[in-house]
């Protein structure tokens, strides 16, 4: 019986060299997306990101393989993220947490990633306290404050005195609201009425007629992604709002691919501020859209491309800890790191760990019978403002 | 399994009812299993032990009252930001967190019990839907009080009994969750196994004739929707504490449909089937959208639609029926 | 500010009528029948896709494309019913929420893998875009359209009730199911038929609903609420009911949101709980 034993310890014990010698040939990453409910397109579209990024440059980095668990939160549900961080570390041993669609689900990672320390990469939530949830985690997104509060200060220069502003009212509609109202009433421009359409709005002549009637220079209007920026664009047209005459400013999801479909000629004119667009004029961008098109049979997005730059964080970062996996090295090897991405120039802020990247603004054109959002002015070098207010 | 002299002799029915069965004895030590078998997958037990107990009290409305409610989230919910903002200001024990926000729950449950006895049928279900989106409407706006879409931060719980951490394996987690749902089910158990639980069937059955007999209904139905919504609530405080974290989620109309759908997969009435289905439903969905993150929808609605064609009356039902089958056979 | 309030009104009226369309023939089986068919949504969103399928792929304009977005919903409820709800018919509310409820997920999910994710684009005809001028007011052309697609239906149906015998065999069964048995009238068939009727307005609902709430392969989770609101507010069986219901339901929801922003959602549930609570049965229900 004892012989039996003592063999069995010993082929266990081999067996568990084996595999924790394989393990270290590994690098796990646990993927936390919103793959069903309803934004799982967005989630389609950063997982597309991840696959182009790991096409391109291979799969094994600093001599190990990178392996993708995926998981799904279904939808805005931070308690299951939670747990689905937390078996990613306890069950399936990840060496990092990436992905993230959806702020809460991005916080309640973050408390996770602290605790476990654990590297952590957002590639999307852009409410502006996330990155402060956890040391280890970087941002390859944007922030709202980041494009609205540049969106109100180049307003204001653009010539607008006085704006009207409707927002979606939850989370990230307010954070628009305050950042589009700070950057504008800061540089010297009156805010002469603000109005919150409910999350769930699909019909928006009412709050557009309540627009028109308070007569602005200017509407902005913040929206998420959606069915809604191509209902509200409908709604400026029906009620005869002319974005040629008065101006619709707003956050580059008003006018996204998709919306424009949708929207037809009622978007020409509509004046947006955003970091990523599939038009962006660039020798970089242009390969990466014709490799995403050819790979999924649709352009990329700004969740294509935060997936992408967040892998890209990842594989320079192993490339400079020589595949050392702690949140630690990792963390630091991404600070501080510069790159040119398909957006344009970006960087990871050593101190916050956020995107530093340049914030452009588009308006909406019809090019060679497409209509399309066209680059026609830039803010270079843009900071999040929210934590750089923080300081102060 | 109501026979004549049962029925004589409803003593001797509830007397025999409160028996414990050896079925009963294995199910509840098996919830011991995971500990052992799955240490890995011990948070995704706890959250199946807090479903079981939100659905658990779904069905003292529904299964044994009749009272079909859209918005019982609405109670979860309340109770889950009640605890989590107690930890957030500055009293982070679990224990009397617990007892705080089912307390709150209770409250709510009591206010909305007038009204609730006033109705029926189809009016019932979509004036409990209303109230429930309303509440929820109501947790957006106060974004200041609830963190709004981005949920409520800063939920930090002390240790249990002053020496367990809530950890990151979900050791305490499902410890306490288990423990918590085991005493309500004790308390659900004698609830329904007692003349007060008979009534409420009677109730279910037919509303019109109780007060006939004796049994004032509105003030049974007002008795036991407040105990169902200290029930849920203390569900959602648990979910509160053993995640830190709470989320507008927890008073969805989502919420409210799922517990539904759980409760009626595993069969109303028959006092296991809220803990049933959530055992089904939450490890169908778990290994589902695993395999295919995307159409896992796919695979639970097929399920759904498999238990009512072949189980009718739900998981327990069909079981029941099976069990009958098989014993006049013998 | 009247000049607005005319206008709120009448977008909020254009609503009112595509909920009608949506919800007509789920108050009818409904109080028909009790079947309590929560996959009533899950037809409208396939007359939906069937339409930007026609329109988008293959080109047909979108007239042509809205009887076959009615019968292609029809025709697939006349199966469900045959092979699934039948079943059921004797089965508890419990049940039949459960089988319509797994109905729901699956055809989520095979849209969603045919469709994919995105919000789906229909392609209007020219003369049905932009608006016009009555009166001073900016009237949306599509949302006329759908004023008059909408009191057109409300005749044929109203007259068809009044003035068929098959008509009248349906008031029968909703009034009193026992006894329409009892006098010899086929309910079930009755049933089937109107349930078929009822599911391909539905489908003809989502369709027209493209244009105005858009359309994505959540529609059958997104709307299901809104309908059973209509019908529970307008009363089971009740095409009047179901009018009035949605009529008021889309007014106020459109006035609330002008008047009083800050209340925004919360008007149209409120309104509803009031309702009920005033008229439990509904507008036009009966006990």
């Amino acid at each position: 019986m004892r012989k039996t034993l003592v063999a069995f310890a010993n082929i266990a014990a081999a067996i568990l060299a084996v595999t924790s010698a394989q393990a270290q040939q590994t690098i796990k990453v646990g993927v936390i997306l919103a793959y069903s409910g309803q934004f799982a397109d967005p989630s389609a579209q950063m997982d597309n990101g991840i696959k182009l990024y790991m096409k391109q440059h291979g799969d094994t980095v600093a001599g190990k393989k990178i392996e993708l668990i995926r998981k799904d939160t279904g939808g805005i549900a931070p308690d299951i993220a939670k747990r689905l961080a937390q078996e990613l570390i306890v069950r399936d041993n990840v060496d990092m947490l990436v992905g993230f669609a959806l702020t809460p689900n991005a916080l309640a990672a973050g408390d996770v990633s602290a605790q476990a320390k654990k590297f952590m990469v957002n590639m999307n939530a852009a409410t502006a306290i996330i990155t402060t949830k956890s040391p280890y985690m970087v941002r390859t997104s944007f922030t709202v404050p980041q494009l609205n509060q540049t969106l109100g200060s180049w307003a204001y220069k653009s010539g607008i005195r006085k704006a009207y502003t409707m927002v979606s009212d939850f989370g990230p509609g307010h954070d628009g609201e305050a950042a589009f109202h700070k950057g504008f009433k800061d540089a010297g421009g009156e805010v002469i009425g603000a109005a919150r359409y409910p999350v769930a709005n699909q019909d928006f002549s009412a709050f557009v007629q309540r627009a028109k009637d308070a007569n602005a220079d200017a509407i902005y209007i913040w929206t998420p992604g959606g069915p809604q920026p191509a209902a509200i664009g409908k709604a400026l047209a029906e009620r005869g709002i002319d974005p040629k005459k008065t101006k619709v400013l707003g956050q580059g999801e008003l006018t996204s691919e998709d919306a424009l479909k949708n929207m037809g000629e009622a978007g020409l004119g509509i004046i947006t501020a955003f970091h990523y667009d599939y038009n962006h004029q660039s020798a970089m961008n242009a390969a990466f859209v014709k490799s995403y098109k050819d790979a999924f049979g649709r352009n990329p997005d700004m969740f294509s491309a935060g997936a992408f730059d967040g892998m890209h964080v990842i594989y320079e970062a192993l490339k400079k800890t020589g595949g050392k996996t702690d949140g630690e090295s990792l963390v630091d090897a991404a600070k501080g790191m510069n790159w040119e991405s398909p957006r344009g120039p970006m960087t990871i802020d050593p101190e916050t760990r956020d995107v530093i990247q340049t914030v452009y603004i588009r308006r909406v054109e019809k090019v060679g019978g497409q209509i399309v959002n066209v680059e026609f002015d830039k803010v270079e070098n843009v900071k999040d403002p929210f934590k750089a207010g923080m300081k102060n | 399994m109501v026979t004549s002299s049962a029925v004589a002799e409803p003593q001797r029915y509830l007397e025999a009812q409160i028996r414990w069965r050896p079925v009963e004895i294995a199910f509840w030590l098996a919830t011991l299993l995971p500990f052992v078998l799955t240490p890995n997958y011990l948070v995704l037990a706890s959250q199946i032990a807090i479903t079981a107990l939100f659905a658990l009290s779904l069905d003292l409305i529904l299964g044994y009252a009749g009272i079909v409610s859209l918005g019982h989230a609405a109670y979860f919910g309340f109770a889950s930001y009640t605890a989590g903002l107690t930890a957030r200001w500055g009293w982070g024990e679990p224990l009397t967190g617990l007892v705080i926000a089912a307390a709150a729950a209770g409250v709510l449950g009591y206010l909305t019990s007038f009204i609730i006895v006033r109705f029926r049928h189809l009016a019932l279900i979509m004036i409990t839907l209303g109230l429930g989106l309303l509440l929820a409407e109501a947790a957006n706006s106060a974004s200041w009080l609830t963190g709004g879409a981005d949920g409520l931060q800063g939920v930090r719980m002390w240790k249990l009994f002053g020496v367990f951490q809530f950890d990151l394996y979900g050791t305490t987690a499902y410890t306490y969750s288990l423990a918590i749902l085991f005493v309500f089910f004790l308390v659900a158990r004698r609830l329904i196994n007692s003349p007060f639980g008979l009534a409420l069937r009677g109730i279910r059955e037919n509303a019109i004739r109780m007060p006939a007999i004796g049994a004032p209904s509105p003030a049974h139905i007002r008795k036991v929707y407040t105990i169902a919504a200290v029930m849920a609530g203390v569900a959602g405080a648990l979910l509160a504490q053993t995640t830190e974290t709470v989320s507008l989620e927890t008073l969805s109309f989502q919420r409210s449909a799922d517990v539904l759908v759980i409760l009626i997969l595993g069969g109303a009435g028959r006092l296991y089937g809220g803990l049933v289905g959530a055992i089904i439903y939450m490890v169908a969905r778990d290994q589902f959208s695993g395999i295919n993150p995307q159409y896992w929808y796919f695979w639970i609605g097929t399920l759904l639609v498999a238990v009512v064609i072949f189980l009718p009356n739900g998981i327990l039902g069909g079981a029941a029926r099976l069990v009958r089958s098989g014993r006049s056979r013998a | 500010m009247i000049a607005s309030a005319f206008g709120v009104l009448f977008d909020g009226f254009a609503y009112g009528m595509l909920l009608f369309i949506l919800s007509v023939g789920l108050s009818v089986t409904l109080g028909m029948m009790n079947f309590v068919n929560l996959a009533h949504c899950s037809f409208a969103m396939l007359g939906g896709f069937v339409t930007v399928t026609l329109t988008n792929e293959l080109g047909w304009p979108f007239l042509a494309s809205l009887p076959l977005a009615f019968l292609s919903a029809a025709l697939v409820s006349v199966a469900f019913e045959r092979v699934l709800y039948r079943r059921l018919y004797r089965a508890s509310d419990l049940d039949q929420c459960l089988l319509t409820i797994g109905i729901v997920f699956v055809s989520v999910a095979v849209a969603a893998y045919i469709y994919g994710t995105i919000q789906q684009p229909v392609n209007l005809p020219s003369y049905l875009r932009g608006s016009v001028s009555v009166w001073g007011q900016s009237l949306g052309v599509y949302r006329l359209f759908l004023i008059g697609v909408s009191i057109v239906i409300t005749a044929v149906l109203v007259a068809a009730l009044e003035y068929t015998r098959f008509g009248a065999k349906v008031r029968a069964a909703v009034d009193n199911q026992r006894m329409a048995r009892g006098l010899g009238i086929d309910v079930d068939r009755v049933f089937a038929v109107t349930f078929a009727l009822g599911s391909g307005l539905a489908g003809l609902g989502g369709a027209l609903a493209i244009e105005i709430v858009g359309l994505d392969h959540a529609f059958a989770f997104t709307y299901l609420i809104y309908v059973l609101i209509v019908v529970a507010v307008g009363g089971l069986g009740s095409i009047a009911g179901s009018f009035v219901a949605a009529s008021l339901l889309g007014i106020s929801d459109m006035a609330g949101k002008y008047y009083f922003p800050e209340l925004g959602a919360f008007l149209i549930y409120f309104v509803m709980v009031a309702l009920l609570m005033w008229r439990p049965v509904g507008l036009f229900g009966r006990r």
